[in-house]
């Protein structure tokens, strides 16, 4: 054995003893293909993510733009009120038959004979029926404007609007197809003269509930599920906060805290159909609250967020280090000023995140809703919480079930907006929690 | 509080220690934790203006002993204390103390620096601030100094008062827990193993500011150091196995031992 030595010193170098074979390389091995389940799981559930992402999207965008016709229409005293008894019988102001006003007006335009009755029906299938509506509200809100020509803008109907957004294969035989050739081409010679064009659809934002999908809007689920929110977090936070600062910090550790204990669990895992059946029972039957009421929404969520939230903060209140309690306590802080001053504050972060991810939770559900009455078609913007009112998620699970085409991409349009309030609700879960965050 | 000079503690200190009033005296105190038994009747008294040094090894019931003097022993469930404790003669435990005044009057630096995560200034005002020690924001203010400077800190965070607390090194977090202690004018500070998380520099300097508190306070410390107990105290008591197997003066326990388990926990031959 030659010794090897160090050309600086002079010194004797050590010889390494033989290796031993502990097993490195299996380690190194085993760490990879941990590495790579971890990745292939990500990326499974990253394309799952993309694929919901991409068929809501794809499918609901076109939600957010509407067909409308602006045309100037005479509001003709003829059709209105043929009779002149308007001071005397405000009924016929109600009863007028305004589309016609809106066809003629676009029989005008496309150069329509006044008696080609067949024609004329197909002009009437350009529009909404809504217009009646629109109209109507217009004459009976300032009745001077009969017998003057206003431009007035009106949705398209349900038809042309998918058409115009290239949702209906044109290719197909014209009697299997839901627009006909002939409205086909006065679309495009009205989008020639610019009375036909998309707009921003602001309706799907205000209107409420209509079985003409065209005119079909959020306006109620949003306002509903804004109540169910105010209702959920006035209720659930101080009640859930105080259940849990007094369970954690207060309550002596015996069974019947246990048995507390395992019953909030239990309770998170109830589903949630259930409180519906709770709240119908409890709260429509029992207390005679009102059916479909926000009120009563509220306080079924508001039951099934209820050990969410305590379950949250219990664990963020268990968080804070002893540490901490036992300095204040050493001070000579009661046990009400140590929670509040100090452990309270260190475990808001937690306590907050655990709070919004119960709303979103709330925000998100159906079931119990169901069951209460909250499916309902109402056309009205509810005005208080106890008015009949819908929720986005049942909003959507109404409009999943209509048959028209043009429903499909309201219901991916409402899916949009309740995941951008679910989003906007993380984020600012995320933010408090950056916020509010402390070291110790 | 008998309030003294450092001069005349000094010459209380030449004299016999019997002569110096006993502030707190455990008398037959026994701990359990639940079914556990911690503490064996222990007898032990702590005088006024002396740093009374708790020694033994890990388990002996030291820390134990200590927590009973403010009662945070009450904190933990299924803890039960028997015998007596009393506190100028009042015992702690009667059903008329009330505890949250006898920790304003017998305060705590516990074994990890445990500053709130508040700033400098929040950290030393709260005691004051609770017990409603301060009528302004100016006595207030006044308050916070003093106590920062009797804990030897004011010099080296005066300009940072409103930084966070646990931002300061190691051993300024323990000086500002032991600000923290002295700004309620306590009477009594217990200090459980106040230097076991700190290097030899901050320990030098923890152990100065105990020699220098005992002029207004009475302390009560716990520690696995002997030297340190040498150091800092001038009454050693020895635990072992939940008992108390000396109660001495600091040179006569680290010189010539009553018993034989003191002698031989003080050469290191068990701990």
């Amino acid at each position: 054995m030659t010794e090897i030595v160090s050309q600086a010193s002079g010194q004797i170098i050590s010889t390494a003893p033989v290796r031993r074979d502990i097993g490195i390389r299996r380690r190194y091995a085993a760490e990879r293909r941990f590495r790579f389940y971890g990745l292939a799981a990500i990326a499974f559930g990253l394309v799952f993510l993309f694929l919901l992402l991409w068929s809501v999207v794809g499918k609901g965008y076109t939600a957010f733009w509407q067909t409308e016709l602006t045309l100037p229409i005479t509001f003709s005293q003829e059709v209105i009120d043929p009779d002149n008894k308007r001071e005397t019988d405000p009924k016929v102001l109600q009863a007028a038959n305004y589309p016609v006003l809106v066809r003629n007006a676009l029989a005008e335009k496309l150069g329509v004979a006044a008696n080609d009755r067949t024609a004329l029906r197909q002009v009437s299938g350009l529009f909404s029926d809504s217009a009646r509506v629109k109209l109507r509200d217009m004459v009976m809100s300032d009745p001077s404007i009969i017998g003057k020509t206003l431009p007035v803008t009106i949705l398209a109907s349900a038809n042309i609007d998918s058409a115009f957004k290239g949702q209906f294969d044109m290719t197909v035989d014209e009697s299997s197809r839901r627009v006909s050739d002939r409205q086909v081409a006065w679309m495009d010679q009205l989008v020639e003269e610019g009375v036909l064009a998309s707009g921003f659809n602001t309706g799907l934002f205000v209107n409420g509930n209509s079985s003409r999908p065209e005119a079909a809007g959020l306006g109620v689920a949003l306002v509903g599920s804004l109540y169910l929110m105010g209702i959920v977090l006035v209720l659930s936070l101080p009640i859930g906060v105080a259940a849990s600062i007094y369970l954690e910090e207060f309550a002596p550790k015996n069974r019947l805290t246990d048995l507390i204990e395992v019953n909030i669990n239990n309770l998170a895992a109830v589903p949630s159909i259930v409180y519906g059946l709770l709240g119908l029972a409890v709260f429509i039957n029992f207390a005679g609250l009102p059916r479909s009421a926000p009120l009563v929404g509220g306080l079924v969520l508001t039951l099934m967020t209820l050990p969410t939230i305590i379950i949250a903060t219990r664990a963020a209140l268990r968080a804070v280090p002893p540490s901490i309690r036992a300095a204040a306590l050493g001070l000579g802080a009661s046990k009400m000023q140590t929670t509040f001053h100090h452990v309270l504050p260190l475990a808001m972060p937690g306590i907050l995140t655990g709070t919004i991810i119960g709303l979103a939770h709330a925000l998100g559900e159906t079931a119990p809703l169901l069951l209460i009455g909250m499916v309902a078609f109402v056309a009205n913007i509810p005005a208080t919480p106890l008015d009949p009112s819908t929720a986005l998620p049942v909003q959507i699970y109404m409009w999943a079930n209509e048959a028209e085409r043009a429903f499909v991409e309201r219901t991916s349009g409402a899916i949009i907006v309740l995941l951008v309030f679910l989003i906007i609700m993380n984020l600012g879960a995320i933010l408090l929690r950056r916020r509010f965050e402390r070291r110790w | 509080m008998n309030i003294m000079t450092e001069a005349a503690t000094e010459e209380l200190l030449e004299k016999k220690m019997n002569a110096v009033p006993l502030k707190m005296v455990g008398k037959d105190v026994s701990v359990f934790y639940g079914d556990k038994r911690a503490l064996y009747d222990v007898n032990l008294n702590v005088r006024e203006n002396t740093v009374t040094a708790l020694i033994g090894p890990s388990g002996c019931g030291k820390s134990t002993f200590l927590r009973t003097l403010n009662r945070m022993n009450d904190t933990i469930d299924g803890c039960r204390v028997t015998g007596m404790i009393t506190l100028d003669g009042e015992d702690v435990y009667d059903p008329s103390i009330d505890v949250v005044e006898l920790r304003a009057r017998v305060g705590m630096v516990f074994q990890k620096p445990n500053p709130f995560p508040k700033s400098i200034y929040e950290n030393v005002a709260y005691g004051p601030r609770i017990h409603g020690l301060a009528k302004s924001k100016a006595e207030l203010d006044q308050v916070v100094e003093q106590s920062l400077q009797k804990a030897g800190l004011w010099n080296e965070v005066k300009d940072r008062l409103q930084e966070g607390g646990t931002g300061l090194s190691g051993g300024q977090q323990q000086r500002l827990c032991i600000a923290r202690a002295v700004a309620v004018s306590p009477e009594v500070i217990l200090m459980d193993e106040p230097c076991s998380a700190l290097d030899p520099i901050a320990t030098a300097k923890v152990e100065e500011l105990i020699h220098e508190l005992r002029t207004n306070f009475t302390i009560v410390i716990v520690t696995h150091s002997m030297q340190q107990a040498a150091r800092v105290s001038q009454r050693t008591a020895m635990f072992h196995l939940g008992n108390l197997v000396e109660e001495n003066d600091t040179d006569k326990m680290f010189t010539n031992p009553d018993d034989q388990r003191t002698q031989d926990y003080i050469m290191g031959r068990f701990g």
